[in-house]
């Protein structure tokens, strides 16, 4: 039993903001709670009836309400201002980095699996030599990783719970999702977003890299694959896919270890 | 017609009430008495138990979804009959589950909440507390209860046929809900549509009938600042179904026609836009959340007012804060769709107009609080019920900072934490002051009080265990967990933390249980309860001065009313308690209606 | 409405608390709000998905027959005449006047039906469905499945108003209206003159823009 209150330790430059932010919230919401749950408790046995006792006739005082209105007014417009600024780190399309950042990846979403298309040795998309894994997203430590997202079929949710990301995956969209990876080591990545009968195990991992290991282990794929080009799913194109929810259902059972070299990509976290 | 030139005479179309002779037969068959009545608190008291009975309904639901989170992958006992196409030996399948969640929240939300506080309370307080004989449209009425059975039956059969009963959620987001092959399911998910824009008929028929009978049928002497806080939380509610019922009921046909003649309006291949139903449909849904909380509001200030025999602290700001979240209510449809790909400029915005709603919210909960202070608190079951009913808001409230926090909803968005939100506004809100509410007016409709012993028991038992289901949600929502999950087992942080799924499970069954105590109370008061008297809570609003059961057609004349409903302890007075209708010093009843009338023929 | 004590036009003469029009004019109004929300929430998904597909939409006049609709449309304004005339003379008790001008309001509302059948029947023929799949017109799939849900749903609108106005018609010649009593004639009039107004915002954006 885990009554905690207390966040899972974020990996992500900005999960600590937002856990910042949270943990401010925590502190002015659960004042207010003691506050007013206390007063509560307090009336109940202050002002029981008893014998004799007679309410004290009064339809109310203005200046209690004036101040009652303008103080939670502040402490919402404060906390509104306060989230607007990591809000916009986060999510602003001008903080989002170019299509040419570190690495630039493209994940689609399809039920239930996540296909993530690496650009290969030199960084670019339509090149030839990007390849696909599917629920693997191997990524380097301390780089800036930039991710175009969509969904083949229906909406999902591109969650990583210790990056403090999520972003749905909707089909006819392709929507930027960035973040950067502060520690190395293994994380889950879950769909957040109800999107059909194998919702519950939509998973796939999240390998964070040493940037070196990185540079090794995307090497070793690109000779493995030995990519036909064109192979990768463009992100733009949405056509419905022939998965019913039959074999996609198959498989997803096997997700998360499916990869033949899955266990390969070796951390020290 | 009377021998006078009557005000119908004078002036055409002026609607006027005709008040029966003292001593008027009731003839009506039993067919036009309890089945297809016109009588508004007949009609309240059938929405009362075809709410009750999906309230169960759903609660049963509830109940199979924390079997399968509480022991994933074990047969739930009686599991079998349901068939190996929704539980194998008694597993629950995952499509199943879908299912559960899907109609746990529709049934709940359009079948239960909505009609025990908009159908019942709607129906049953109206007419009384502004002093008229009946609804507007009486007719109407009663077409609008007997369009809410048939939406309830498609419904409800959706569990039957081939596919199973809808699983994209009672958000029924496209592409899920438009594709069968995406969901698995597809007479289901087309009945759903169905039903839903049925049952928007039913709640557009009573919005009218609650609108025009406030707005034109109040009692001489009653003007808006002093109507009854629950009629002006019904009445700014009818107005909020007026206009928000409307765009879910198109919204749902769009749907319709994208599963069934092959349209494209949420479906990406052809042009169409996913995106766009969630739009319409949180135009609609935020609306919806204040539909199921403002009456839940306005009957917890009417118990709370009575039960501490204190006026209500600043009424006219409880008034201004009730049109305040109403209004506000419009503008904040976004905050569902923060992860949807909406633009975040707009995230930004929605986030400002949200958190702004926590200040009229405030007001409400600080004026109970100014409302029992120096009270002379009297726990009676409804207003055991109503208390609770501020405490578990304040927490429903204050959860609701951290969603509406645009960043913070990055991590908790579709997690736990929303559900013990959701279930902490709905149920220990909504639903502990419609506990209060029954607890408090059954009487005057059944002409029984309800045993009080019980419902402490009920009150004492729901209010721990709701609690001790819903509170570690929050908990498990902040590691992450997210919800709609048929199987959390699967990942391996969320089976560390599986010991809080099994005793969240096993409170929800023991609150489950507990509710078995509030039907067992109204069938027991129905057939063996005390008689009640005509005023058992020494109240002011109108209905407590007319005998218990209330009669067709109510008042013998109409009453005139000469002070607001809050009245209570008033210095001038012994008794602790004013009647709206009783003149005070200095003041004159008019002559009864017959002397009335020969004077003015004579 | 005799089935409760509540309707039957009474004896008080103390008015109550309220607006000081009558019910069944305050209840329409009240239902035309959510009328409003209605066909609002349907424009709003056209305007979105039109600025979304701009290429779907053929130019004005190319697919759908303007010419036509816009006689169309000049019939369904002269019914809110008709509409208007009819109301006044009942307002002074004149049946005849009344009588008279509901059965050109029903004919005028009828043939606007009918036309619109027609047009739809022509329109098919051209491949101009709402169907996905089986869409041969100029533009696209949305422009169709946007075309007839909007005028369908207007439609349908006029075809509940005609028969409203066909039942009223009836009472009218069995004399059940009066210069005191012409609640009847007034709320089918408040609903036509709010499905006309409907049309003319339809037939702007749908077939002219």
């Amino acid at each position: 039993m885990d009554w905690s209150w207390f966040l899972p330790d974020p990996v992500s430059t900005f999960g600590g903001e937002i856990d910042t932010l949270y943990y401010w919230i925590l502190g002015i919401t659960g004042f207010i709670f003691v506050v007013t749950e206390a007063v509560l408790v307090w009336f109940v046995f202050r002002y029981r009836h008893k014998e004799g006792r007679r309410a004290h006739y009064s339809h109310g005082n203005k200046r209690l309400e004036i101040v009652w209105t303008v103080i939670p007014f502040l402490i919402v417009v404060g906390i509104s201002w306060a989230s607007t600024e990591v809000w916009m780190e986060v999510k602003a399309a001008d903080r989002v980095p170019a299509v040419e950042a570190d690495l630039p990846l493209r994940v689609a979403a399809k039920q239930f699996e996540w296909n993530v298309t690496y650009p290969g040795p030199d960084g670019e998309f339509d090149t030839g030599d990007e390849f696909v894994k599917r629920n693997q997203l191997h990524i380097p430590v301390g780089r800036t990783v930039r991710i175009d997202l969509t969904s083949e079929d229906v909406i999902h949710s591109f969650f990583l719970p210790d990056f403090r990301v999520k972003q749905d995956a909707v089909p006819g969209m392709v929507i930027p999702v960035w973040f950067q990876a502060t520690e190395t080591g293994e994380y889950p990545l879950a769909c957040a977003e109800l999107c059909g009968l194998g919702h519950y195990r939509m998973r796939a991992q999240v390998t964070v890299h040493e940037v070196e290991e990185f540079e090794r282990w995307l090497a070793t794929e690109t000779g493995a694959a030995g990519v036909e080009p064109g192979t990768a799913p463009a992100p733009a194109d949405t056509a419905r896919i022939e998965t019913g929810q039959g074999d996609g259902d198959g498989e997803a059972a096997s997700a998360p270890a499916g990869d033949e070299d899955s266990g390969k990509g070796g951390d020290r976290a | 017609m009377t021998t006078t030139a009557t005000t119908a005479e004078r002036v055409p179309n002026v609607s006027v009430q005709h008040w029966a002779e003292p001593g008027h037969e009731d003839d009506r068959s039993f067919w036009r008495k309890y089945v297809f009545s016109t009588d508004h608190k007949v009609i309240g008291s059938q929405f009362l138990f075809l709410s009750l009975f999906f309230l169960f309904v759903g609660g049963a639901l509830a109940m199979m979804m924390r079997w399968q989170l509480g022991f994933p992958g074990e047969p739930m006992p009686g599991g079998g009959v349901f068939g190996q196409a929704k539980a194998v030996q008694g597993i629950l399948l995952p499509e199943f589950y879908n299912s559960l969640v899907t109609m746990h929240g529709t049934f709940m939300i359009f079948f239960a909440i909505m009609p025990l506080l908009v159908g019942v309370f709607g129906n049953w307080l109206i007419p009384l507390h502004v002093g008229a004989a009946d609804m507007a449209f009486p007719r109407l009425n009663m077409a609008s209860f007997w369009t809410a059975v048939p939406a309830g039956v498609l419904m409800l059969a959706s569990f039957w046929v081939t596919g199973g009963a809808a699983g994209a959620g009672w958000t029924a987001y496209p592409p899920l809900s438009a594709v069968p092959e995406f969901s698995g399911v597809s007479m289901g998910q087309k009945l759903w549509c169905v039903s839903i824009a049925v049952l928007g008929f039913s709640s557009l028929m009573g919005a009218v009938n609650y609108i025009t009978t406030i707005v034109n049928m109040r009692a001489p002497g009653l003007g808006w600042m002093r109507l009854s806080l629950p009629v002006w939380a019904l009445f700014i509610t009818a107005i909020l179904i007026l206009l928000a019922i409307p765009v879910l009921t198109g919204a749902a046909i769009l749907l319709l026609f994208d599963q069934t003649i092959g349209t494209a309006f949420f479906l990406p291949e052809a042009g169409g836009q996913p995106l766009l139903w969630q739009h319409l449909f949180w135009y609609f849904g935020h609306p919806e959340v204040y539909i199921l909380i403002l009456p839940a509001m306005g009957i917890a200030s009417e118990v709370i007012a009575n039960g501490s025999r204190k006026p209500i602290f600043g009424y006219r700001f409880m008034v201004a804060a009730i049109v305040t979240i109403a209004f506000l209510g419009w503008i904040v449809w976004g905050h569902h769709m923060f992860q949807s790909g909406m633009n975040p400029l707009l995230g930004t915005s929605f986030m400002f107009s949200t958190m702004v709603i926590a200040v009229p919210s405030a007001i409400k909960t600080f004026n109970w609080l100014g409302t029992m202070w120096r009270g002379d608190l009297h726990f009676h079951v409804p207003m055991l019920n109503a208390v609770a009913f501020v405490a578990m808001f304040i927490i429903g409230g204050l959860s609701g900072i951290f969603m509406a926090s645009t960043p913070i909803d990055i991590y908790i968005h579709d997690t736990y934490f929303i559900v013990a939100h959701l279930h902490y506004v709905l149920f220990g809100g909504s639903l502990f002051a419609i506990f209060a509410g029954i607890y408090f007016w059954f009487p005057k409709f059944f002409g029984k009080m309800l045993n009080p012993t019980l419902g402490k028991i009920h009150f004492w038992t729901s209010f721990v265990f709701f609690n001790l289901v819903f509170f570690p949600m929050h908990n498990i929502g902040l590691k992450g967990h997210m919800r709609r999950i048929y199987d959390p087992t699967q990942y391996e942080w969320l089976a560390e933390i599986q010991p809080m799924n099994t005793f969240m499970s096993v409170s929800a069954f023991l609150l489950g249980t507990a509710q078995l105590l509030f039907l067992a109370n109204i069938v027991w008061s129905l057939w063996k309860g005390e008689d009640a008297p005509p005023n058992p809570w020494k109240a002011n609003t109108l209905e407590w001065s007319i005998p218990s059961p209330a009669p067709h057609g109510n008042f013998e004349e109409m009453p005139t009313v000469y002070r607001g409903p809050y009245e209570y302890s008033a210095p001038e007075r012994e008794e602790d308690h004013w009647p709206m209708g009783e003149p005070g010093p200095g003041e004159e009843r008019p002559p009864p209606e017959e002397q009335r009338r020969k004077e003015a023929a004579g | 409405m005799s089935a409760t004590r509540a309707d039957s036009i009474g004896a008080t003469d103390r008015p109550m608390e309220g607006l000081g029009v009558y019910n069944l004019k305050l209840g329409m109004w009240v239902f035309l709000l959510s009328e409003v929300m209605f066909f609002a929430s349907l424009i709003g998904a056209y305007i979105v998905l039109r600025f979304a597909n701009p290429e779907q939409w053929a130019e004005p006049g190319a697919v759908l027959n303007v010419p036509l609709t816009a006689f169309n449309t000049f019939m369904l304004i002269c019914s809110s005449v008709t509409m208007v005339k009819a109301f006044a003379a009942i307002e002074h008790g004149d049946q005849r006047g009344l009588r008279r001008w509901l059965l050109a309001t029903v004919v005028l509302g009828a043939a606007f039906v009918s036309i619109q059948v027609f047009e739809y029947i022509e329109l098919a023929h051209h491949g101009f469905v709402p169907m996905v799949s089986q869409y041969a017109a100029e533009g696209g799939p949305l422009y169709g499945a946007t075309f007839y849900t909007l005028t369908g749903f207007h439609g349908a609108h006029v075809t509940i108003g005609v028969l409203a106005l066909i039942f009223t018609a009836v009472k009218a010649f069995r004399g059940g209206y009066s210069e005191y009593d012409y609640g009847g004639v007034e709320i089918v009039g408040l609903y036509w003159h709010f499905v006309d107004l409907v049309w003319i915002i339809l037939f702007t954006i749908v077939y002219l823009i």
